[in-house]
């Protein structure tokens, strides 16, 4: 017999005797109900205003807590202009990028050599690039942080390589709460989801020493997002 | 006495008197209180939170041979080779095996509770494979050759003066006490065995049935490193962190972030479906995940504590418990320590040798009450207790109850034990406190209260 049947035969047999439902009170006739636990997420997470310009002053407000930077814009002039003056301003040589409607033209703006991922790269060349710039999946106005994956936002680690990772969105990624990213991904890529997906909250971050904040641990010690 | 408790009693004697390892972890353990109520305070409500996580994790538990078949057909549909071990030496044996499949020589590893559990970097070390610890904390304490004092904050027990003077010994490079400077000399360690390690290997802290993907939390960004860099990643992954649907992230996440650090949301929470796939420019050729039952399914037997296994690891039972607060974390001797390691220790590694946690509290509730997925956790402490006395009731328990039936129902015997009590008080003061004392672990820091001359009893039979 295999492990796999040895532990799932354990599992079977363990689960003979059954354990009381949560809030039960032992009464075995009490049943589940019909949707699934979490389907009032919605009514007992962190609260978020109905309109979109009460999620855009949240979303702001949640990422300049997590020590984000977050910039709306008109158009796409005031878009390259922020770009060429924080690319001035943090001295960048060199950026890391990958293919995309908003990632090109930021890159055409900010007119540095980039070192592209979609078609693979060299992992010494990236982890010398002063930036990562990458397009994403949603902004979430109830925790500030944005999804990246890995199909759409330039492979797994040009978020998190480069010591300053720059987000271009649109305004229409912005979701009101968690569970509207959660049902977006899966109604934009289910069943084939991309290999990672991840929702980035913040800056990198440690408190291991002493319970001190301290960005920047492994991953980016700057997070801009810029949205037009 | 089994040396596990006499190591027990020692180390939480000399823990107690440490006033200086009090205030650290104290200080600590005082800001995580005051971010972590401020969170919770967010939510419009916790309270329903908590009800419909633990209902979450029930149904998880409850039907984990269907969710994990679920999880493994999704994962293996997408390359991911699954691997099962009943045990921590088949885990390690295993992810071994892997190891010199792969001909690989550096292991860099995030933060895994799972792996302290089976001793993974001691069976890897001795095999010859140099393994290194990604996660700050971890990386402190591996190199102090410790264990983590905390099952999420790992070197909460260490100032930022002996850090430094750790990496001044074993990096050579400290310039200063300040955890920004000391933070970065780790970063750049590491970065430099980020872009050299053969084999990445992670934790995990949910699994999804529904759609095959293993969720990883974390703040630092190297576990997003280790799952990107190197051409190999392997996950150990405990069989009970299932859960049925993709959607129920959008509460575990926001939860496990506010009752363990404090946070809205964790900085990095990733959910891994595969290896690189095609038309990805990027992520490990060969992704495997060992599924680890190590005696989880003899806790999943017993019903009664079965809700142990919907813990998600947050630590905050750690955080509020007053054992934990004074005792510290290396005390306990074990992978998980705190309210839940006294609970689920007896059954991951035997009732007897580890019943003495069960009696290291205080009873007090503050675990249940801080718990996010709601386990009974002081009243299993309680049935701990009981069965431990039940499969293996101690000799001088049982004669002394015996004993005192005997006193307690006849009424000649009680009021001459009382008459005794009285008369031999002066010589309980003799030896208080000393090897002869029968109540030693109690009056070695306390007065008996002084027992009257005159009874109620007596004193009502003569009240005129």
């Amino acid at each position: 017999m295999s492990e796999r049947e040895k532990i799932l035969g354990r599992i079977r047999e363990a689960l003979k005797v059954k354990a009381p439902r949560p809030g039960s009170h032992g009464d075995p006739l009490v049943q589940a109900a019909a949707e699934p636990p979490v389907s009032h997420a919605r009514d007992w997470l962190p609260s978020v205003g109905a309109s979109v310009e009460e999620q855009f002053a949240m979303f702001a407000r949640n990422a300049a807590d997590l020590k984000a930077e977050f910039q709306l814009f008109a158009g796409r002039d005031e878009l390259r202009a922020a770009l060429v003056s924080l690319c001035a301003a943090e001295k960048w040589r060199r950026i890391a990028s990958h293919g995309g409607e908003l990632t090109d033209f930021a890159c055409q703006a900010i007119g540095l050599p980039v070192t592209l991922t979609d078609r693979g790269y060299d992992v010494q060349a990236m982890e010398k690039c002063d930036a990562g710039i990458t397009e994403c999946d949603a902004l979430i106005a109830q925790t500030g942080g944005v999804v990246v994956n890995s199909r759409g936002a330039g492979g797994r680690a040009l978020s998190v390589l480069p010591p300053h990772h720059v987000v271009i969105a649109r305004r229409e990624q912005l979701v009101a709460d968690l569970p509207a990213a959660f049902a977006r991904l899966q109604s934009k890529y289910a069943p084939d989801f991309p290999s990672m997906i991840s929702f980035i909250t913040g800056p990198s971050r440690t408190g291991d020493i002493e319970r001190i904040l301290v960005l920047g641990a492994h991953g980016p010690k700057k997070l801009t997002i810029l949205c037009l | 006495m089994s040396s596990f408790v006499s190591q027990f009693k020692t180390l939480a004697g000399e823990k107690t008197r440490d006033l200086r390892h009090r205030q650290v972890i104290r200080t600590a353990l005082r800001s995580y209180e005051v971010v972590r109520d401020k969170r919770k305070a967010a939510f419009q409500s916790w309270e329903f939170a908590r009800q419909a996580a633990a209902e979450t994790k029930w149904e998880a538990v409850n039907h984990l041979d269907t969710h994990l078949e679920a999880l493994v057909a999704k994962l293996e549909a997408r390359g991911t080779k699954v691997h099962w071990a009943s045990t921590g030496a088949q885990a390690c044996a295993i992810i071994a095996q892997i190891l010199r499949d792969q001909k690989a020589h550096s292991i860099i590893k995030s933060k895994a509770m799972t792996s302290e559990e089976i001793h993974l970097n001691h069976a890897l070390e001795q095999e010859g494979f140099t393994v290194v610890e990604s996660d700050l904390g971890e990386f402190i304490v591996q190199l102090r050759h410790e264990p983590p004092y905390h099952i999420v904050f790992p070197s909460m027990h260490l100032t930022r003066g002996e850090i430094q003077d750790l990496f001044q010994k074993e990096l050579g490079d400290a310039p200063s006490d300040s955890p920004e400077e000391l933070t970065m000399v780790a970063r750049r360690v590491m970065r430099q065995k980020y872009l050299t390690a053969d084999v990445g290997f992670t934790g995990a802290n949910f699994a999804i049935a529904e759609t095959g993907m293993i969720s990883i939390t974390e703040n630092e960004g190297n576990a997003r490193l280790t799952a990107a860099l190197p051409k190999t990643m392997i996950t150990l992954l405990g069989i009970e962190k299932i859960l049925p649907r993709f959607a129920d992230l959008a509460l575990f996440l926001p939860m496990l972030a506010t009752a363990g650090a404090g946070q809205p949301m964790t900085c990095y929470n990733t959910m891994y479906s595969g290896p690189r796939q095609p038309g990805e420019c990027d992520g490990p050729e060969a992704w495997h995940v060992v599924l680890l039952d190590n005696r989880r399914t003899e806790l999943l037997a017993d019903a009664e504590q079965r809700d142990a296994l919907h813990c998600i690891r947050c630590g905050a039972c750690l955080n509020v418990c007053p054992i934990f607060r004074n005792v510290g974390g290396h005390t306990y001797g074990t992978t998980y320590s705190g309210p839940v390691g006294s609970v689920i220790t007896p059954h991951l590694r035997g009732l007897q040798d580890w019943k003495h946690l069960s009696n290291a509290s205080s009873l007090c509730g503050a675990c249940t009450e801080a718990c996010p997925v709601k386990i009974d956790l002081h009243h299993h402490l309680l049935q701990n207790r009981r069965n431990a006395s039940v499969s293996e009731p101690a000799f001088f328990e049982r004669l002394a109850y015996k004993l005192f039936s005997i006193v307690a129902n006849e009424p000649k015997f009680w009021s001459l034990a009382k008459k005794l009590g009285w008369l031999t008080q002066p010589l309980q003061k003799a030896v208080k406190g000393s090897a002869l004392d029968p109540a030693k672990a109690w009056t070695k820091t306390r007065d008996l209260p002084p027992m009257p001359k005159e009874s109620f009893k007596d004193w009502w039979r003569n009240r005129k």
